[in-house]
């Protein structure tokens, strides 16, 4: 049993990536962007139409259902691992704008129209609700939000899931554009999605390992690098680009340069340690 | 036959240095406790807003006239009223203060729980666009709009600076905050965590569970035969959760959770309870205890058909007779997103007071109930103590809590 003699942090291993964008729809495209070795789309993709859901939910189900589902069921491939073995962490700033705008403008004007689909899609944890019942996966499964430092936040979750239970664990980040009247006040452009699983060991699966602890002099959020991350800067969601981004550049230069210190709360940061990855043939799980 | 699932290792029980509830049963743990003492319900016929359903509500008083410091003002809005109002209660805000002061700001973790967080205010300026169709100036914060409304307040309000989350899971928000404040724990990343969870009355959940069918024309009757929906209710709650270092002090402790999903629709239960009974399991493994052990469980029992059928027999198949379960939503009303630290608190209160409360407004049990679902309260020993909170999504929590020396002797 750990206490409080325990480190203040852990250890995590990256070992299935996903990403989608419209104009990066997909890991591959993107990691090839944020290395400035390929160029975004210049047509914006159509949302992803996870296979997960049955056709007709593909049509009807919310932008960031489609979005969640369509990186989780990548990472999780990606991963080697069985999707109804991980717990699974869900985090979005707003959740689904889109949603909110329906259920908000109907409320102003024929409330007791109020579709009750729409009303149980409007829950934070709907994306998670989705995944675990298409993949049917019994694990635990939260929905968090943290505004800008949602994704920061997220993963503090997932990484702190993964060292106190030392079970790999399905972080899911995603935000969507802010609609109709919303958008007056809600900062968000486009769609963004990304998903980690990260384990407590390495794996031949492993891509990357980080150290992980809490600072509480953070220097400012790290800015996006490449111009194609910082495209998407609009997006509520665009706090997860800088990892997404020492991911897809490493190996790292191995100097202070490659710590990312992502922002927590206003004075706290979740400070990101690369470590370097042992030798393949000595991490078969 | 399910397939096998891995078994949590049992946790360090955590101190509950303190807690609060406000309910419609009024602010403080002492109102909530003398409802419960006195099976009176707080449910009220249905007021709120500009066309009201038919219906009953557990509505806080005062919350209209509720003033936010003024540093505090940019976020004002009925969720954040309440959860002002509600840390008013019980000395709460010393106690936080305490914590801070002992462990240093950045060692004091914001977890809060919430459904609806404060859409009520975005719900008021889609009825008051200006001209070009945007939001009204005077309700322009986009802190406000947005689901952390509540975790960035408390935060603010409390000027603590450690790890701060919103957690938002439906009707098992504030349940889960108590996991995720003990794995910050266990890990040192924090010295002590503030979760609880506040939600509000608002158009979304009146008229969203109407549009399912969920909602009761009467008060709510948990686990009556002819028990025909929920009443919506608003609430707030909070603990202060700590490591066990202190020793042998009188504070009761949380001694397990478990979580899980139920993988089967978005607003109806595992007909079995094949996830409330996982939660269920884990929450047992982590505390280290068998079922036989519990004196007491809060139940979620909301008065839906389905939860209460699916629960009752969940219920009935795994505690002896001598458990004495029941629901409090009659009291409260279903708070939603702030359910999980409510009933949290009710547990807590029966662990302190040794008053098991009875299942207000039902008057003939489901055939469905064992011998554990009572509808009188009874005084009695409580050393250990269940709540149990599920949600949309399929997304469930149990927690157990314990006496100081229940958790000692285990």
């Amino acid at each position: 049993m750990s206490g409080p003699q325990s480190p203040a942090g852990g250890a995590f291993f990256v070992d299935g990536i996903a990403f989608w964008a419209p104009t990066l729809p997909g890991w591959e495209h993107a990691r090839a962007a944020f290395r400035g070795e390929a160029a975004p789309l210049e047509v914006a993709a159509q949302r992803p139409a996870p296979e997960l859901l049955a056709a007709a939910e593909r049509r009807r189900a919310p932008d960031t259902v489609a979005l969640a589902l369509e990186v989780a069921a990548a990472a999780v491939r990606e991963s080697g691992c069985a999707a109804d073995a991980l717990p699974s962490i869900f985090t979005s700033a707003h959740g689904d704008l889109a949603v909110n705008d329906y259920m908000c403008s109907t409320l102003a004007s024929q409330p007791t129209l109020i579709s009750p689909t729409r009303f149980h899609n409007s829950v934070h944890n709907a994306a998670a609700g989705y995944w675990t019942i298409a993949t049917g996966c019994r694990e635990a499964s939260t929905a968090v939000s943290a505004f800008d430092a949602s994704f920061g936040a997220g993963l503090l979750e997932a990484a702190s899931q993964c060292s106190a239970d030392a079970r790999p664990v399905l972080l899911v980040a995603f935000d969507v554009e802010a609609t109709g009247a919303l958008a007056s006040v809600t900062q968000s452009t486009g769609l963004l999605a990304c998903a980690l699983v990260v384990a407590p060991e390495a794996s031949r699966r492993s891509i990357a390992a980080f150290d992980w602890t809490l600072a509480d002099d953070p220097v400012g959020a790290p800015a996006a690098r490449s111009a194609a991350a910082q495209s998407l800067a609009g997006n509520a969601m665009s706090g997860a680009l800088p990892l997404l981004e020492a991911i897809a550049t490493m190996p790292s230069s191995g100097d202070d340069s490659d710590v990312l210190a992502l922002p927590l709360a206003p004075s706290l940061a979740l400070r990101l340690v690369p470590r370097a990855l042992p030798p393949a043939k000595t991490t078969l799980r | 036959m399910l397939p096998a699932l891995p078994v949590p290792a049992p946790i360090a029980p955590l101190r509950i240095a303190a807690y609060t509830v406000t309910s419609a049963a009024g602010v403080g743990k002492a109102t909530l406790l003398a409802a419960l003492r006195e099976s009176r319900s707080a449910l009220t016929p249905n007021d709120f807003g500009p066309t009201p359903l038919a219906t009953w509500i557990g509505r806080v008083a005062g919350l209209e006239s509720t003033l936010l410091p003024r540093p505090l003002a940019a976020w004002d809005c009925r969720n954040d009223r309440l959860a002002w109002l509600g840390l008013q209660g019980d000395g709460f805000i010393d106690a936080v203060h305490a914590a801070r002061e002992r462990h240093g700001a950045a060692r004091v973790a914001v977890v809060l729980g919430t459904s609806t967080s404060s859409i009520g205010a975005t719900e008021d300026a889609y009825r008051a666009l200006d001209a070009d169709g945007a939001f009204p100036a005077d309700n322009r914060n986009p802190l406000v709009h947005t689901p952390h409304s509540l975790g960035s307040f408390v935060r603010e309000a409390l000027a603590l600076e450690g790890p701060c989350v919103t957690v938002s899971t439906a009707c098992s928000s504030s349940a889960k905050v108590f996991a995720a404040a003990e794995r910050m724990l266990r890990l040192g990343l924090v010295d002590a965590a503030l979760v609880g969870g506040v939600d509000t009355l608002c158009g979304s959940v009146l008229f969203g569970f109407n549009a399912l069918q969920l909602v009761s024309a009467e008060p709510c009757r948990p686990f009556d035969a002819e028990r025909s929906g929920i009443s919506i209710g608003e609430a707030a709650g909070f603990a202060l959760l700590e490591r066990d270092d202190a020793g042998d002090d009188a504070a009761p402790r949380l001694l397990g959770y478990g979580e899980s999903s139920d993988a089967h629709h978005m607003s109806t239960p595992h007909p079995d309870g094949l996830g409330a009974e996982r939660a269920l399991d884990d929450a047992l493994a982590r505390a280290g205890i068998d079922a036989a052990a519990v004196d007491h469980i809060n139940l979620h029992g909301t008065a839906s058909a389905k939860n209460d059928e699916v629960e009752a027999a969940l219920v009935a198949r795994r505690f002896p007779a001598t458990t004495h379960a029941s629901s409090t939503k009659g009291v409260t009303g279903h708070t939603l997103g702030a359910a999980g630290i409510v009933e949290a608190a009710a547990t807590l209160l029966a662990i302190e007071h040794g008053w098991k409360p009875g299942t207000v407004n039902t008057r003939v049990l489901d055939p469905v109930c064992g011998p554990q679902l009572r509808t009188a309260g009874v005084a009695g020993r409580v050393r250990v103590g269940l709540s149990n909170s599920f949600g949309f999504g399929g997304n469930n929590c149990v927690l157990v809590f314990a006496a100081a020396d229940a958790a000692a002797r285990r």
